[in-house]
């Protein structure tokens, strides 16, 4: 379970986080949607430990992830994360964007992590490209292989940082289905996003983010379809 | 008595000795020059700026005096405080710090051409930084930089003549010993430059083959 | 350690000597930079050329001045040529050494620097109507001025560094003068820190005008 406890972040004098409440039980997918600049992306480096806190606490399974005592690299195991940028390892094959941190982070064998690889790589259908250099591919295909390459350290959570965003719109659909494949595989998931349709969806709870505040929180058909707060329905009417 | 005595077979195996000088020191001041060059580039990548301004000072240094002042200087040195070295021994120390100097800017370049992003993502999958730039930073950095190292090397081979001023027997110094000799200065001359321009040219075309071939 | 006693003194008394050597140092770097710069114009348009010929030629320069240690350059000149009976003497070598280096590099940094503006400049200028000098003397010509002013000001800060080797033929420049200074009163250590303090000056000061020339001189975006 993931607990955000009234979490503060500030870059210089603006405060982007303003006071975050936000739980994620095993199993639930969360989308987190609202407008450029809300604190939705710093929410996620804040969960994942790339950005630190003002304010607040964020546990994981009950691990306080912002206490210094705190193994940051054992942490991110945990949290699978992928960005707006796919961020390709340029220098190494699918196949080995994909085995390295198993290897060196999991210290498994090359076999191993290269099997481990493998099925997740397979899993997101990229299964017949292990072979070739990521450079050379789609943008929808090395997002896909970023989501692989998280899945293959065998994290309970994913983190998804506006995945869709970065991409031609045709190339979008096949990273959603990704994710639908996810979700039915039961995984926990935190989704920043644009697309409102996707989070109908796929969502348990939809979180709409106002200037580092949560504005609205609930079922998707609570907040998407039945939205109480005037500003939510700003924010949806224009992006509908 | 005939002062000037031509070039004779016998001249061949002197030369040989100047041509495995140059390629030795040459060897050496690279190597050394690229270690020495890669660890202070990462650090002035990665460090803070009293690190950059402290490093990028004594290399300015390094860069901004002749390099055969340098040689001069060193020499004459560690002789006037008593510690006297072989030119060969002070000619690799100079050319190697000489190298370095000119290293450290390739691979901070190829470091600084890592994109952050994709640091990041190393980090997200649970990387420890010495992990990520084992990886990551340092694969993804080097690849960039073959074409300014070979660069750097290649000029490293050319200024290696310049030890000869503190006595170091390589190559030039053969030859102009030679020729006061036997006067026979084009022939000589012609051969030596042959030389470097055998091993240095195709050496150039070779990086910029590879320079090409990334740029595409 | 044998303490060595430095003495100042007579580098002082020396030091209009000195001065007198930076000034031949910046003499020969200078004027091996400008007759450099012309010559790697033809070269660079030579090597561009259509002409099988010219294009060879401008290739060989290039790659001889590339591939070949400037000292071996130097001893060519000096000695190379005196063995035809053209005795050049230490200045004119090291001129003649330096000008045949520079025009080498310097011909791919104009190549490079040309070839690196699209063409769609080109285009763009000649549909707004300039005609073909115009678009080069306002479009093409600036664009690369830009992208080859700071290898430029490499080349020279080469320059001057590499005129040192002029000590290895007796020259009269900074180093030689050096060099001269203490092989007469062996305070080679003195003079030679002396010597190295200038060359160090003499490249910050170079450096440092270049940046004030290209802060005037280029005034919107550096691409």
């Amino acid at each position: 379970m993931i607990e955000i406890k009234g979490v503060h972040k500030s870059f210089g004098d603006l405060e982007v986080l303003k006071g975050i409440d936000l739980d994620v039980k095993k199993g639930e997918v969360v989308s987190i949607i609202g407008a450029s600049g809300s604190g939705k992306s710093t929410l996620l480096y804040c969960i994942n430990a790339i950005e630190a806190i003002n304010g607040g606490k964020i546990l994981v399974d009950g691990v306080d992830v912002h206490d210094k005592n705190t193994d940051k690299n054992q942490l991110r195991q945990n949290l699978g994360m992928v960005f707006q940028q796919w961020n390709s390892f340029p220098h190494l094959t699918v196949l080995e964007n994909a085995a390295l941190a198993p290897q060196v982070v999991k210290g498994f064998s090359k076999e191993k992590a290269e099997e481990i690889a493998t099925k997740e790589l397979t899993h997101v259908g990229l299964g017949d490209k292990l072979h070739e250099y990521p450079t050379k591919m789609s943008g929808g295909q090395q997002q896909r292989l970023a989501i692989a390459r998280a899945l293959a350290m065998d994290p309970p959570y994913m983190l998804f940082d506006e995945v869709t965003s970065a991409l031609d719109p045709e190339l979008v659909g096949e990273v959603l289905d990704t994710l639908r494949l996810l979700r039915d595989d039961g995984m926990t998931m935190i989704c920043v996003t644009h697309e409102i349709a996707f989070a109908k969806e796929v969502s348990d709870k939809v979180a709409f983010f106002h200037k580092g505040l949560i504005e609205e929180m609930g079922t998707p058909q609570q907040v998407l379809e039945n939205p109480q707060k005037e500003r939510t329905k700003q924010f949806l009417s224009k992006v509908l | 008595m005939n002062l000037f005595t031509p070039i004779s077979w016998n001249d061949a195996g002197f030369i040989l000795t100047g041509v495995l000088n140059t390629v030795y020191i040459s060897v050496i001041a690279i190597f050394f020059g690229t270690i020495l060059g890669l660890v202070l580039g990462f650090a002035r990548a990665e460090g803070n700026k009293i690190v950059n301004m402290c490093l990028g000072g004594v290399l300015d240094i390094l860069k901004s005096v002749p390099l055969i002042i340098q040689l001069i200087l060193f020499s004459t040195f560690i002789g006037a405080m008593g510690y006297p070295l072989e030119p060969f021994v002070a000619g690799s120390i100079i050319l190697s710090l000489y190298t370095m100097a000119f290293m450290v800017e390739v691979f901070r370049s190829g470091f600084d051409n890592v994109p952050a992003a994709t640091k990041k993502a190393a980090r997200s999958l649970g990387m420890s930084y010495w992990q990520t730039v084992r990886h990551i930073s340092i694969p993804i950095g080097m690849r960039s930089v073959l074409p300014s190292w070979i660069g750097v090397g290649l000029s490293v081979i050319k200024d290696s003549a310049l030890v000869s001023v503190i006595g170091y027997m390589e190559l030039l110094r053969t030859a102009e010993q030679l020729i006061s000799r036997s006067q026979q200065a084009v022939m000589i001359l012609v051969g030596v430059g042959l030389f470097y321009f055998l091993i240095s040219y195709p050496l150039s075309l070779y990086g910029k083959y590879i320079e090409r071939k990334m740029t595409r | 350690m044998d303490s060595y006693n430095f003495h100042w003194n007579v580098v002082w008394d020396a030091f209009p000597q000195l001065l007198g050597g930076a000034f031949t140092t910046l003499h020969v770097s200078v004027l091996s930079m400008l007759v450099g710069i012309v010559a790697a114009v033809f070269l660079a348009l030579g090597k561009m050329s259509n002409s099988k010929i010219l294009s060879l030629l401008s290739s060989i320069w290039i790659e001889l001045s590339r591939n070949t240690p400037a000292l071996f350059l130097i001893y060519m000149a000096y000695f190379g040529l005196g063995a035809y009976g053209i005795h050049l003497s230490p200045y004119l070598s090291v001129f003649a050494a330096l000008v045949f280096v520079n025009g080498g590099y310097l011909a791919e940094t104009f190549r490079g620097g040309f070839q690196s503006i699209p063409p769609t400049q080109y285009n763009a200028a000649r549909s707004l109507g300039m005609n073909r000098v115009q678009a080069y003397r306002h479009i093409i010509l600036p664009q690369m001025f830009r992208r080859i002013y700071h290898p430029m000001t490499n080349q020279f800060i080469w320059s001057i560094l590499m005129s040192s080797l002029g000590i290895l033929v007796g020259m009269n420049d900074l180093s030689g003068e050096t060099q001269r200074l203490q092989s007469s009163s062996f305070r080679t250590l003195e003079f030679f820190i002396v010597a190295a303090a200038m060359y160090y000056v003499i490249a910050k000061l170079v450096l440092f005008a270049a940046h004030l020339v290209s802060k005037r001189v280029f005034k919107g975006e550096l691409s």
